[in-house]
This record gives structure tokens, sequence and C-alpha cells, in this order.
């Protein structure tokens, strides 16, 4: 039923890749801020794949906690990007190129 | 062809697609809409690894309230239409070689040591039930997770403060 663990590590890396690359060529603040949500996710995907293989519930629960962690974070990021977007009318990170708030 | 692998192949395909279309849609709310689907193709991921738990967690959290909490400051802000031509040229060039040299270290990692990884032990039919889940989280993860509830205390009240008006 279920496959090896390396074909969910190789899925894993290349989301985590993909996450990456998307950190880097992406202007847009927003799209950059979902990279990084993809790479949190192939994380997870990692943990729950070694999880399973071990037999221990640990996986999970860690999983669990990056998911709560991820929340908060991205409740308090999207404020900052709102909060920016009010002094600088624009969320092009190429812009963002002063300390003067 | 196993119907295992033709599911694994077939929901891998899905999730790197999705992946793919949010790297490169110029439209941020279709980008946001493909890492939806990319959310929900690695939460079936998790039904087939036993961890149900979890799969309804990524679906509720992941899926239903981070991304509409992004849904939702892409259009406050407007921000559907953004151009991709980067500052210096040398960059996406960059970018791009340097995340094909990641992905053709992490491949070739896994396709040396893949005999070294442990193989998937045999576990009671509840793995990932609620019920153990929760047994776990309260009895040996009781501190990170009450240290988890103060983190989205102070989350919260920062998300709060950071978009303040200040009272003229």
């Amino acid at each position: 039923m279920l496959l090896p663990v390396s074909y969910y590590i190789a899925l894993s890396a290349i989301l985590f890749t993909i996450g990456a690359l998307g950190v880097l060529i992406r202007r847009n603040a927003i799209i950059i801020f979902m990279s990084v949500e993809l790479m949190l996710n192939a994380g997870n995907l990692a943990f729950v794949t070694f999880g399973r293989a071990y037999g221990t519930i640990g996986g999970q629960i860690f999983v669990f906690f990056v998911m709560a962690v991820a929340a908060a974070e991205v409740a308090v990021g999207l404020a900052l990007i709102v909060a920016i977007f009010e002094t600088k009318q624009s969320i092009d990170i190429d812009q963002m190129n002063t300390m003067k708030g | 062809m196993t119907p295992d692998l033709i599911l694994f192949f077939g929901l891998a395909l899905v999730a790197v697609a999705a992946a793919l279309g949010m790297l490169f849609s110029k439209n941020a709310i279709y980008s946001a809409l493909f890492l939806i689907l990319n959310f929900g193709a690695v939460a079936i991921f998790y039904l087939i690894l036993d961890a149900p738990f979890i799969a309804l967690t990524q679906v509720t959290v992941y899926a239903g309230a981070i991304m509409v909490l992004f849904l939702f400051v892409i259009m406050l802000l407007g921000a559907e239409q953004t151009g991709r031509t980067p500052a210096a040229w040398w960059l996406q060039p960059l970018a791009l070689s340097l995340g094909v040299i990641l992905l053709a270290e992490a491949v070739y990692i896994i396709y040396s040591q893949h005999m070294n990884f442990p193989g998937m032990a045999q576990v009671k039919s509840n793995f990932g039930s609620p019920i153990v889940v929760g047994e776990a989280l309260f009895n040996q993860y009781l501190l990170p997770f009450e240290a988890t509830s103060i983190l989205l205390l102070t989350a919260m009240i920062g998300a709060i403060v950071l978009t303040k008006r200040k009272l003229r």
C-alpha cells in the first residue's frame, strides 16, 4: 500500500526547490510569502513520511506545531505587508530599498 | 504499474504542476488558487501516509484559513497584476541555476542513500487518529502546546497593533 520512503522525500525535495525558486525569482511580496508556505509544506510532508516510517506519532505532532507557527507567521506577515502598502503604495520588493518607514 | 504507483505519480504530478503554476502565474489570485490545489494534493498524501488528523488540519488551517487570509490581502491591496522583469539581468538565471543545483543535489542524495532509508513500519490501525495525536499532544508535548498558545496570542496582538489606525 505504501511506497518506499525515498519517493515521498523526493517529492518533498522537489516542492521545496520550487518554493525556494519562488522566493528568489518573484518580486511580489505576497507571492514570496506563498512560496515560503510551500517550503514549509514540503518540510511537513517529509516529517509525516519519516514519522510513518519509524512508526512514531512525533512526526505528526511536529507537523501540528509547524502549522500553528505558520498560521501565526502568516497573520503577522500579512499585517506587515498591509502596513508597508499604506506607506509605499506598492508591494514590489525592488522598491523596498530604504529603511525609512 | 500497481495502483499505488499510479496514485502516487498522479497526485505528485498534480502537486508539482500546481506549485509550478503558483510560481509562474502573473496573476496573484491564480497563484493563490494554485497553492490551494497544491495543499489539497498534499493533504491526500497525508491520508495515504496514515495521518488523517493532519490531513484534515491541513485542509482546514492551511487551505481554509491561511490561503483565505492571503486572498483577502491580495484583493485588499489590488495586487493581482505585477510585472516580472527583474532589477538586474543576471538575477533570474542565477536563481534558476541555483535551484537546479539544489534539486540535483537532493536527487543525488536520495538516489545514493535510498537503501539507508527506513522501511515503512507496521503501525496500529488508529495510528494517526485524533485520539492518538491528542494523547501524545497533551501528555508528552504539553509544554510546546502551551507555548504555541502563547505564540498565537502574541501573533493576534501583533496583527492588531500593526494595522491599528492612529487616532487623530
